[in-house]
């Protein structure tokens, strides 16, 4: 009898939670809106439209623009839902209701009082990603670290949470995932030496449900010893402390920045946890568990169901955050629901979401070079460790040593730009970057709310290659293959967008909006936008026309080490300032551009300019 | 940190002691022919190199030797300061080219704004006083900056480099703690 109470109400629960999320869950499988930052729970950033397609996409032109008023790096997309655009910007992250009806007039505006010590804490300029809704709600998580609810009709504060201390050197830069009765948020502060986490707020009432370390004992990571697994064997307990020498993981990094997945049938949610503090590794001795992993969480309870570390004790600042991509693909003529990841080590790994299970991991550019490959042979004692390379290992070489040649440098064969999935094709369109790095440790010391890096690298366009900083390339996530890839002189710091229409669309660091073929990758379309653009490509369609936003404003990590242009200290002197700058090409900026086709040409195509 | 605070103590009275740390010119160039009063090695002391008037520069060798504070500063600066105001102090899009700084501002200044940081609208930086990262390496920064905005170290780490000296280690272990 008591069991069977326990069955019908663990049924009542499951279905209010399915009601309170039906409205974003509708909205998102709606391809007229766009309402959430990663196109839909799976993060594949893939929109069923096809008006603008490969044959007439030379005919796109700008439909209409709106500056955002503030001047810094502008990362994210605006949302469309319903009649409405929500629209953010960096720092101090005012948000936008644009009534798309009445011609983008200002529905209203909310702009947080924050304290703007705030600014210089966040490592890597002042970005945000972007706002979410769901329940009739905007949720903003602004860079101070208070989680906001606003009502999406009149911008109204519906509640308030504060999940971080700035003074610690928590902050925050990422968008949050809305799921079931839930909006779940991570933290930035990686270089500031945080304890990262990730953290469940009631969607009605803005309470604190759970929180999980990435770092830590066991009771604040959620792991249960004996059901939590890493390729597939329980990890035991105090998998986090065993791997960190006394109590530095109270200061050990792992944050959550980047973009969350979810599958709604496993009731799991999938980020990575970024980069061990500091960036010297013989400063802390182990593997540094979990940060540099990836995370299969209970959207419920937050309990860890599987975890894999990418980066054991990570010698270069290989964050972990990067975008978990969800998909149904055959494999060894077996349907599996998978996970995909391009990780910043320069590697993509493909497992099976469900089991955690690792199929594939391969360099996504040929470049990278700190390791020979992933050990598969579940039989091996290293099984699922990179191989490191000793010329290139910082810890090998030791402090006050300067280790030159590493591939990729810091900021990652890829960064946050999150990259596309188009079901048509079963490719990845992936943003990257081909920088190369020296990177010396040193001794440092930590004190609260002050960087805490270790480290001093330089960086520098992968030698030997095409000389340029990126390339935007197609991906076969199955065999572990570049299919094509496009140079590009910038890093490819933008958010890619794949579509129906067989164009996929990213942004330049100069500021061009680019459309190429899904499958060929010849370029169909660009158009110079006002500033460098960092922000994701998105679509939409609004009284039977199709349109596609982007967000220019150069900034973030790129507009530090570019905006000057990188050298390479190996080169002779005749080299050096022979690399573009970004500043000759750019300037700041912040402003939306919204595309579509002219009324005349949505059937025509374009073959001739 | 009890055993590094006389030093940061020390710095702050400093700071205090030197009035109206000015705002507008840290982006304005830098002319390395003009006469510089500040640059001009007039003495040694433990392998630290000073102006007439006592003010901490940089010493480099006809075939490109730096000195030890100048690639110290090097190392830190790419630590803690690069992340805002670019590689090889050349700027990014929200913070000054701060090689022209650490030649335009009066030494003092300079101190001072990293050690209380500044308020400039949404253009803040933060207070350093109390990073031994950054304080115990404060000379080191400032030479190398300097170095950097009169052309006299190329951009990328300096190849060659005076040792360590005795005094030097001593003194940065006693600051680090």
């Amino acid at each position: 009898m008591k069991k069977l109470t326990l069955l019908t109400s663990g049924l009542a629960l499951t279905a209010s939670m399915a009601v309170a999320n039906e409205d974003l869950m509708s909205q998102m499988d709606d391809p007229n809106q766009w309402a959430i930052q990663t196109g839909d729970y799976k993060n594949q950033r893939y929109s069923e439209l096809d008006q603008i397609n490969a044959e007439n996409v030379g005919d796109m032109q700008v439909a209409w623009t709106f500056s955002t008023g503030v001047l810094r790096g502008h990362e994210g997309s605006p949302l469309v839902v319903g009649d409405t655009m929500y629209l953010h910007t960096p720092f101090p992250n005012i948000v936008y209701a644009l009534d798309l009806a009445n011609e983008g007039r200002i529905k209203w505006k909310y702009e947080p009082q924050q304290d703007p010590d705030v600014i210089p804490v966040m490592c890597c300029d002042t970005v945000n990603r972007g706002v979410a809704y769901a329940d009739g709600k905007i949720f903003l998580h602004q860079a101070d670290t208070k989680v906001v609810a606003l009502n999406a009709e009149d911008g109204s504060v519906a509640w308030e949470a504060t999940n971080g201390d700035p003074s610690k050197g928590e902050t925050n830069t990422a968008t949050v995932l809305p799921v079931k009765d839930k909006v779940i948020v991570g933290i930035s502060g990686g270089e500031f030496g945080v304890q990262g986490h990730v953290t469940a707020y009631n969607m009605e009432t803005g309470e604190q449900e759970w929180r999980a370390y990435s770092v830590g004992p066991d009771d604040q990571i959620l792991f249960n010893p004996e059901e939590t697994t890493s390729l597939g064997e329980p990890v035991g307990a105090d998998s986090s402390l065993n791997t960190w020498e006394g109590d530095q993981w109270m200061i050990g990094g792992g944050t959550t920045w980047g973009w969350y997945a979810a599958d709604m049938d496993e009731n799991l949610f999938y980020y990575g946890s970024g980069n061990p503090s500091t960036w010297n590794p013989a400063q802390r001795p182990g593997d540094n568990r979990w940060s540099m992993t990836i995370f299969a969480r209970d959207i419920d309870t937050g309990e860890a169901k599987w975890v894999y570390q990418m980066t054991p004790h990570d010698e270069w600042d290989y964050d972990g955050v990067n975008e978990m991509i969800l998909t149904e693909q055959e494999i060894d003529g077996e349907e599996r629901k998978l996970l995909t990841h391009f990780d910043r080590n320069g590697l993509a790994y493909t497992m099976d979401r469900v089991s955690g299970e690792l199929l594939v991991a391969e360099k996504y550019d040929p470049v990278v070079n700190w390791t020979t490959g992933v050990d598969m042979d579940p039989e091996s004692d290293t099984y699922g460790r990179p191989e490191v390379v000793a010329q290139y290992s910082t810890e090998q070489n030791g402090e006050d040593v300067n280790t030159t040649g590493v591939c990729p440098a810091a900021l990652g064969t890829k960064d946050q730009q999150p990259a596309a999935y188009s079901p048509k094709t079963e490719t990845f369109y992936v943003p990257t970057n081909h920088v190369c790095m020296d990177y010396e440790p040193f001794r440092v010391a930590y004190t609260a709310g002050q960087p805490y890096v270790g480290a001093t690298l330089s960086m520098y366009p992968a030698p030997d290659s095409h000389g340029g900083m990126g390339n935007f390339i197609a991906w076969d996530n199955i065999n572990g293959e570049i299919k094509w890839s496009i140079p590009e002189q910038f890093s490819v710091w933008s958010g890619a967008l794949a579509t129906a229409g067989d164009v996929v669309f990213y942004g330049t660091l100069e500021g061009y909006l680019k459309a190429v073929d899904a499958e060929s990758g010849d370029e169909l379309y660009r158009f110079k936008t006002p500033s460098g653009i960092i922000g994701n490509v998105m679509t939409y369609m609004h009284d039977d026309k199709q349109y596609v936003g982007i967000l220019s404003g150069i900034g973030g990590w790129a507009g530090i080490g570019l905006a000057a242009g990188l050298t390479n200290p190996n080169d002779g002197l005749g080299a050096v300032g022979g690399y573009a700058a970004l500043s000759d090409y750019t300037a700041l900026g912040g402003q939306l551009t919204v595309f579509s086709l002219p009324d005349s040409a949505s059937s025509s195509s374009s073959s001739e300019n | 940190m009890t055993r590094s605070a006389t030093p940061f103590l020390a710095a702050a009275a400093l700071a205090l002691a030197v009035p109206g740390a000015a705002l507008a010119w840290s982006d304005q160039p830098v002319d390395p022919s003009a006469e510089h009063p500040q640059v001009p090695v007039d003495y040694e002391e433990n392998g630290r190199y000073y102006t007439e008037e006592g003010i901490p520069t940089y010493e480099i060798d006809e075939d490109g030797t730096v000195d030890w504070l100048t690639f110290s500063g090097f190392r830190r600066y790419h630590a803690e300061c690069h992340t805002c105001h670019g590689p090889d102090g050349e700027g990014s899009t929200y913070a000054p080219k701060i090689k022209n700084s650490a030649v335009n501002m009066d030494y003092y200044d300079f101190y001072a704004t990293v050690v209380n940081g500044r308020h400039n609208g949404n253009s803040v930086m933060p207070s350093f006083g109390e990073n031994p990262n950054v304080m115990c390496y404060l000379d080191d920064i400032y030479v190398y900056l300097k170095a950097r905005g009169m052309d006299a170290v190329a951009r990328g780490r300096p190849s060659k480099k005076d040792p360590k000296s005795d005094a030097i280690s001593e003194m940065e272990n006693a600051c680090m703690g």
